[in-house]
């Protein structure tokens, strides 16, 4: 069975490529899966008439007992049979149906193949949330087949209307489904059917279950958005809305019926919907000119009678509801595609304006008329016999209660007598020729049909036409899944053409006679049915419901959306205050000794923190407030010193150099002053949140110790980071191998960051050409400065203005330049056992390059880097991921170290651990990140000012403020 | 554990000034403030982390001396990460320098102009309003007014109610 479904994945998948090579003859090669998934469902009856079920069981998400499990019984059968046959020739009919210039018909054939598929995954699923799974499937397809292209505008209106409210059914159904599950204990529905469990939880998991089956299968008040569907295709409308997906629901209500039509509940809803929905479905089709329109309001009508037939919940009643099942695909598809050979012939679908068809197009009249004759319930055909044996089973007291069993007879005759009046008028609408209109109209048929187009339809009718007399062949199957549900008359009755007089017939003559009445006095009706119609229905309150989503929506962003950043922020942090701040203020345990300090230098050192913290706020200018901000920065190096963390303080002094320097760069461009723009009951109000979040974080940070309870997960941290990564140095070790994953997300946040500051800056491309020294030009300065030749080295200074450049800056540039990219190698390379590692060393690289720029400006730096920072990155980023890899090829776990140790001539004992990799990555990330930015906020701004490059936008861009 | 009186003083101030800062309409003083949280809570983590000890490397000292190392190993990246993002949106501040000569976060006029809508303004149309080969395919059947057809068919039959389509042609008819 899962063969079956992988095999309409793929078909669905090299669809739109079989249609590019063939066009749309590959439709008919299409048409083959189904066909072979209706081939291997037909050979599997005999096994389950006998009783039997196949079951196919693989395991896919284990820790939501989520597995696709599939499971073949009867009532699958029966739908699993409908859904490929149908399938099948509504492919075959799609071959002729779509014009070879067509557009779209690729898309189009691979999303109904896939629909096709879900909809076998469908009845076949056993799991329910597989069920689900393919349910919501069935639903998303059926948006893209009802939408189309997209190009217009009903199509799309159609297609959402339908998503939003099968999703919705849905949605409400997952709900149910886990109730459910939860209820009874098992995920599997043949388990779940077999014990429901009990309780108030089953109640709202039924109903919410029913909520889905009554959305899906267009059950009053949700029955508007199948006749809005139309805009479909008619293929997809004889597919997707009379036998497969409409179907869905009475599958779902048929398979739960054994086991829960006792619910409370249960019946009113299932029963009371189903009724209406048939009552009103019909009385709408009557007045329908759209033959189409009149079909979907049919198919409406039809489906409530299905959902009162299988959702009744006795054993005659659900036999009769399959057999009326089985009947209602074979004539409605058979119909709607009569309907859409009219209206690929004619180009008309309106039934006033259609005239002499039948004369013209023989045997598409005899096709339709037999498939009529169907639904009317005329014998011998299979309509008859399913409405007869669901006639039977309400006379003998087909429902508990005897006198709902008769009201709800009454409702079926009077909904079969509005059916056969609909078909009346179909019938003589499509094929009749109409006093009022010429001989033949339209005088011209458009396409004259093929055999293969009325291939499809012929079968379906043909089948139905002989089903009818040899019902009895279908006796087992539709009693091996009928004989779940307890019978309640003493005698069951066997589906056959003929029973012999009885009250039954009489029923069914009667809705032929009410129906003949009613089509003759169309006229009448008709005005009647005008007169009565009221300005409301459930379209317009599907709109206004939405539209007041839309006015809730727009008010509740109107009022909590007011766009001030600082607001916002605000009020996060006055929650932060409340909740938290609350539980400190009231649950925390306090610590009972203090000490004032670890070391006295400690406390001075603080001091000195927080002076600085004071004077950021109070200082107005731009660089002197970095300054002191920096000053934060070193200041917290010395306390990681001191705290014991030389690692830290190293970075911490590194990255706090690099970042000066980087202000720099950019605030050279920018005012020296920040003007101040709050007001002073801003600047109390920012204050009040401020004191208090800093009151709150110190508290935190007093309690936090004594709040621990558990043991570290680091105390075994020494011993891990020898026996297991090799080195010494325990937070290197942590960072490229105990937590090397965080790692990897971390330097990935770097990349992106400097590709981001690159963006910003060069706005069309990653970066911008490295600018390298031009020889012939440096010469020509060299010349005209009249210097000697001073070599190589830092030859770019010669590029900057005399004012511009620091004879001591050079000095010490050309003096220290290479002593530091030594050092940051030793770093990098001793890391794993001292103080450094790929962060430290990067950065000190980085410094290096620094150093460069400010010596010798934007040439200086394209000579001293000549990479691009993306390479850079690019590699460091392929670097340490590899790493991860290659663990995971030797056999280990991903980012897992491999310890290298031999003996060489001169170097002696020689250890190698594979981590030094990742840090060789971390390492270059570093290097790229420093480097992006020297090279956009240093070089690129040089460049901007130097070429007088005011705003770079190019001709015909425009910049929106 | 005995916690000491500075460390959470200094990271209450550091806090202090940071959110202050980061409350401001200036982008290079919500950056100040910005580093300065970066600051705070990594001496937060640290000092969460145990009292000091010495550094966590063997060799230096025994494994029951040592301050804790995975909270230094995650303040490690959280450093160079902070640096990251400085670089970034002072790279944002140059931006909208250059492009409009302020570096300041302005109150959001999209925001605005929702907030000051009293209307709707829903995507989907009234099916009313729509042009008639647009509406729902069942919407005018609801009603009792006219579309094109019947329009078409009062124009073939002018005299007869479009309804009696099925009423026997009479002198009205033009064909």
């Amino acid at each position: 069975m899962l063969a079956l479904l992988l095999l309409h994945l793929v078909a669905a998948v090299l669809a739109p490529v079989l249609l590019r090579w063939w066009g749309r003859n590959a439709l008919l090669v299409l048409a083959l899966v189904p066909a072979a998934a209706f081939g291997w469902v037909l050979s599997r009856l005999g096994r389950i008439t006998d009783g039997g079920a196949l079951q196919e069981t693989v395991p896919w998400v284990p820790q939501l007992d989520l597995e696709i499990a599939l499971r073949l019984d009867a009532l699958s059968l029966t739908f699993a049979l409908l859904v490929t046959g149908v399938g099948a020739l509504v492919l075959l009919y799609c071959a002729r149906y779509f014009e070879p210039d067509d557009e779209g018909t690729a898309r189009f054939a691979g999303t109904l193949t896939a629909f096709a598929g879900s909809m076998l995954g469908l009845v076949l699923a056993d799991d329910l949330l597989l069920l689900y799974v393919f349910w919501e499937l069935t639903t998303v397809f059926s948006y893209l087949l009802i939408g189309g292209a997209g190009t217009k505008l009903a199509a799309r209106r159609a297609a959402s209307q339908a998503l939003i409210l099968t999703t919705a059914g849905g949605l409400a159904m997952l709900i149910g489904l886990i109730m459910l599950g939860e209820t009874s204990g098992s995920y599997l529905l043949s388990e779940v059917v077999a014990d429901p469990g009990s309780g108030p939880l089953l109640v709202a998991g039924t109903m919410l279950v029913l909520a889905g089956a009554v959305t899906k299968s267009a059950m009053i008040p949700f029955h508007f958005w199948l006749p809005a569907a139309m805009e479909a295709p008619t293929p997809v409308s004889a597919y997707l809305h009379a036998a497969a997906m409409v179907k869905a629901g009475i599958y779902l209500v048929a398979r739960l019926a054994p086991g829960f039509a006792d619910v409370p509940g249960w019946r009113p809803v299932v029963i009371g919907l189903g009724l209406a929905t048939m009552l009103v479905g019909g009385y709408r089709a009557l007045r329908q000119n759209d033959l189409k329109l009149l079909l979907a309001f049919g198919t409406v009508s039809q489906l409530g009678f299905l959902m009162v037939l299988v959702g009744a919940g006795s054993r005659e009643l659900a036999a009769a509801g399959l057999a009326m099942t089985l009947a209602h695909a074979l004539f409605k598809s058979t119909l709607f595609l009569t309907v859409g050979v009219i209206d690929h012939a004619t180009g008309v679908r309106d039934l006033r304006r259609l005239s002499g068809l039948g004369r013209r197009l023989p045997v598409l009249a005899v096709i339709g008329t037999l498939a009529a004759a169907s639904m009317a319930g005329l014998p011998p055909l299979l309509g008859f016999v399913g409405k007869e044996a669901a006639f039977t089973a309400l006379l003998d007291g087909g429902l508990p209660d005897r006198t709902a069993a008769l009201a709800v007879l009454t409702g079926l005759v009077l909904g079969s007598v509005l059916t056969a009046a609909y078909t009346a008028r179909f019938v003589w609408g499509a094929f009749a020729r109409k006093p009022d209109l010429a001989e033949t109209e339209p005088a011209e048929l458009v396409h004259p049909p093929s055999a293969l187009f009325l291939a499809a339809p012929a079968v379906l009718a043909l089948v139905g036409l002989l089903a009818g007399p040899f019902s009895p062949l279908l006796e087992p199957l539709v009693a091996s899944y009928a004989d779940t549900l307890a019978p309640v008359a003493e005698k069951a009755e066997k589906l056959a053409l003929w029973h012999g007089l009885q009250p039954a017939l009489l029923l069914s003559a009667v809705t032929v006679v009410g129906g003949a009445l009613l089509f003759v006095a169309r006229a009448p009706v008709f005005r009647f049915q005008r007169r009565l119609a009221v300005g409301a229905s459930a379209d317009e309150g599907y709109w206004n419901t939405l539209q007041a989503l839309d006015r809730i929506a727009v008010l509740v962003t109107g009022t909590t959306q007011r766009g001030s950043l600082p607001a916002y922020l605000g009020t996060i942090l006055v929650v932060v205050l409340a909740l938290p701040g609350s539980v400190l203020l009231f649950r925390a345990p306090w610590p009972d000794q203090w000490r004032a300090w670890d070391t006295p230098v400690q406390a001075l050192v603080g001091a000195v923190v927080i002076i600085a913290a004071f004077l950021a706020l109070r200082i107005r200018q731009r660089l002197s407030a970095v300054l002191v901000v920096g000053v934060t920065g070193y200041g917290l190096a010395v306390l990681f010193a001191l705290q014991g963390a030389p690692d830290l303080a190293l970075t911490q002094f590194l990255v706090e150099t690099l970042t000066l320097v980087v202000f720099v760069l950019v605030l050279r461009k920018l005012p020296k002053d920040i003007t101040e723009r709050h007001r002073p009951r801003e600047r109390l109000g920012r204050g009040v949140i401020a004191v208090g979040i800093g009151a709150l974080m110190a508290a935190a940070g007093a309690v936090v110790m004594s709040a621990r309870t558990a043991t570290p997960v680091s105390v075994d941290y020494p011993e891990a980071a020898y026996d297991f990564g090799g080195g010494q140095n325990i937070v290197n070790v942590t960072l490229v191998d105990i937590r090397a994953w965080d790692t990897l997300g971390e330097l990935s946040l770097v990349v992106v960051a400097a590709t981001g500051v690159a963006s910003l800056v060069f706005l069309r491309r990653r970066t911008g050409v490295v600018d390298r020294l031009d020889p012939v030009q440096l010469a020509r300065q060299e010349r005209s400065s009249w210097r000697a030749p001073r070599g190589q080295w830092l030859a770019a200074t010669a590029t900057l203005a005399p004012e511009r450049r620091s004879v001591i800056l050079e000095v010490i540039t050309r003096v220290l330049f290479h002593t530091i990219l030594v050092f940051s190698v030793f770093l990098l390379f001793s890391g794993h056992n001292e103080p450094g590692g790929g962060f430290a060393g990067g950065l000190v690289a980085g410094l290096a390059l620094v150093l460069r720029y400010l010596a010798g400006g934007r040439y200086e730096l394209g000579e001293a880097a000549p990479v691009d920072p993306g390479l850079l990155l690019g590699v460091g980023l392929l670097f340490s991921g590899t790493t991860g890899v290659v663990g995971l090829l030797l056999g280990a776990d991903v980012l897992q170290t491999a310890i290298l140790e031999t003996t060489l001539p001169v170097l002696g004992d020689v250890k190698l651990v594979t981590s030094l990799f990742f840090d060789i990555g971390v390492y270059l990330i570093v290097v790229g990140l420093v480097l992006d930015i020297l090279r956009s906020l240093g070089a690129e701004l040089d460049r901007q000012v130097d070429e007088d490059d005011p705003i770079d936008a190019a001709p015909g861009e425009v910049i929106v403020r | 554990m005995t916690p000491t009186v500075v460390l959470p003083v200094v990271i209450g101030v550091l806090y202090t000034a940071g959110v202050y800062l980061l409350l401001d309409r200036s982008l290079t003083r919500v950056l100040l403030g910005f580093l300065l949280l970066g600051n705070a809570t990594n001496l937060l983590l640290l000092s969460a982390g145990g009292p000091s000890g010495l550094a966590p490397i063997l060799g230096y000292a025994e494994a029951e001396e040592m301050s804790d190392p995975l909270p230094q190993a995650l303040i490690l990246t959280a450093i160079v990460i902070t640096f990251g993002i400085a670089a970034f949106v002072l790279a944002i501040i140059y931006r909208s320098w250059r492009l409009v000569r302020q570096e300041v976060i302005e109150v959001d006029e999209e925001d605005r102009r929702v907030a000051s809508r009293s209307d709707t303004d829903a995507d989907d149309i009234d099916p009313d309003d729509l042009a008639p080969e647009d509406r729902p395919a069942m919407h005018d059947d609801t009603f009792a007014a006219d579309n094109d057809i019947e329009r078409g068919l009062a124009r073939y039959y002018s005299g007869i109610a479009s309804d009696d389509i099925d009423l026997p042609p009479t002198r009205g008819r033009k064909r």
